[in-house]
């Protein structure tokens, strides 16, 4: 479903962001992308919403060939992700109920499509009664679960969440986290870029680390936790 | 489309200040270029004014048959830069100048004879008026037999000529001087308001917007701007007419149909001043 192979990413100044990375996402995975600040887990998933483009390698996402994706192509494939960022990135102007149907709304949904939908992603992440809120009226969490809620109501193949929990107390961190199992539990694949351990510690979820921009540990290959892959 | 229209209407609501700056600056960009249309409307208007009275006299010998002249004018109203062609007679010439130089009474009363010549007086069709055409009607003037001498006022429409091609020169340059000026003015206020929503059009990317469908609310809300700048300033325009009016001369306003020009004009720099914004920043963020 999401797969690299020997990716390469350098920015004009030289900077090395991922070095050769090579590996596989799979179908309903729920995947954590761990490792320092910097070490390139940002750039992984700004390859995978087609944000960035690979300097060498290849990245295939559903069938979709990145480094040959036409321009124009790019929306389509958005659609079929959903985003969440540490900052919510959310519009202040509009309520949580307008926020979740805009990302429906560009793909030129109709309105009688639009609102049960709508309606029903807010009550899936528990924020029904607070669908006229506007972001400034949400505490941390309650705006990071509207942006899950935005993510999901086009129907996701893979969520993609860079450090969702990075602005969040230790009870919205355990809330939102628990919203992203559940969402996997429904099909949904997630692949989480952290560098929370404590979070990652305290489940079985296969565990991507990078460092430096290179794989060092997948433990979907390495069998025993503990043991590193080759940097 | 219900969309867009919404999303542009919105973004009035969202920022009140900033689209009464884009409204208020396209407005003024557009007076000042109105201003001097109207000055050049109204000094087309005078020019026009000035040509009409351009007229070539050929003055005729005594004794000429009115039956020669008679062809003569047949032959002169078929020219193509010729509008008309009247005949005055000695007797009318002398009743004419009788009645413009009243202070000459006298001299008129102690006439034994009429000095004055009768002549043909030869006005121009527009676009023949200037001294080129002139003086090559007054050539031809002179090559009938009876003709005895030809006036047009040489210098005076020499004159005319220069001051057509410096109104000319002026509306080229000034007039567009200040309409660049106006493009680049509202350029940069469209602009402002496409990085004050720099944060929304990133969402609209992330979540799958095609660059099409961000662009179309920016260029309804640019052609909105414009359309009202461009009332505004023709509410300008014809503030400064009503005052100078009052003031000091009348002058000419712009016809209903030129007055259009100015939502025209306003659209079609809103439009185009939002769609050069949006598309560098949808450029420089990198385009999908």
């Amino acid at each position: 479903m999401i797969r690299f192979k020997n990716v390469f990413k350098a920015y004009p100044k030289g900077v090395l962001a991922l070095k050769d990375l090579t590996f596989h996402v799979g179908k309903g995975e729920f995947s954590f992308l761990t490792g320092h600040s910097g070490a390139g887990k940002s750039t992984v998933l700004k390859l995978i919403y087609a944000e960035e483009p690979a300097t060498s390698g290849s990245v295939q996402v559903s069938g979709y060939h990145l480094g040959t994706l036409p321009a124009r192509e790019v929306p389509k494939l958005r659609r079929r992700l959903g985003i969440v960022f540490q900052d919510f990135r959310l519009l202040e102007d509009r309520t949580a109920e307008e926020n979740v149907a805009f990302a429906l709304e560009v793909t030129g949904a109709r309105r009688n499509v639009i609102q049960p939908k709508v309606t029903r992603v807010l009550a899936q992440v528990g924020l029904a009664v607070k669908a006229g809120a506007y972001p400034r009226e949400l505490s941390g969490g309650e705006q990071q679960r509207v942006a899950i809620a935005r993510a999901l109501v086009n129907d996701p193949f893979v969520l993609l969440a860079d450090e969702p929990t990075g602005n969040l107390d230790e009870r919205a961190t355990r809330g939102v986290f628990q919203l992203l199992r559940d969402i996997n539990a429904n099909g949904t694949a997630v692949l989480m870029a952290t560098h929370d351990l404590d979070l990652v510690r305290g489940t079985a979820y296969r565990t991507i680390e990078l460092q430096e921009g290179g794989l060092v540990y997948d433990s979907a290959v390495d069998e025993q936790p503990g043991k590193r892959a080759a940097p | 489309m219900t969309l867009t229209l919404r999303e542009a209407l919105l973004s009035f609501r969202r920022a009140p200040l900033l689209s009464a700056l884009s409204v208020t600056t396209i407005a003024f960009a557009i007076f000042v270029v109105g201003l001097f249309a109207l000055v050049v409307l109204n000094l087309n208007r005078a020019l026009r004014e000035v040509e009409e009275r351009v007229e070539v006299v050929a003055y005729v010998m005594r004794g000429t048959p009115v039956e020669v002249v008679t062809v003569a004018m047949g032959d002169l109203q078929r020219f193509p830069e010729v509008a008309s062609v009247t005949h005055i007679t000695e007797d009318e010439a002398l009743a004419r100048a009788q009645k413009e130089l009243v202070e000459f009474q006298g001299v008129f009363d102690d006439l034994v004879a009429n000095p004055l010549p009768a002549s043909l007086e030869v006005r121009l069709r527009p676009g023949f008026r200037d001294g080129e055409h002139v003086q090559d009607v007054a050539e031809r003037l002179r090559g009938f037999r009876f003709v005895d001498d030809v006036r047009y006022g040489r210098d005076w429409i020499a004159r005319l000529d220069r001051i057509r091609d410096l109104a000319a020169v002026g509306v080229l340059v000034i007039g567009g001087a200040f309409a660049a000026a106006a493009v680049v003015i509202i350029g940069t206020t469209i602009r402002m308001a496409v990085l004050q929503r720099g944060r929304e059009i990133a969402i609209m990317r992330l979540v799958g917007a095609t660059d099409g469908f961000i662009r179309r609310p920016f260029l309804l809300e640019g052609s909105l701007k414009g359309a009202l700048g461009g009332i505004g300033a023709l509410g300008l325009v014809y503030g400064a007419h009503f005052t100078f009016n009052e003031l000091l001369l009348r002058a000419e306003f712009f016809s209903p149909p030129q007055g259009a020009m100015f939502l025209v004009l306003g659209t079609a720099l809103g439009f185009a001043a939002s769609l050069a914004a949006v598309s560098r920043h949808l450029k420089t963020v990198g385009s999908t």
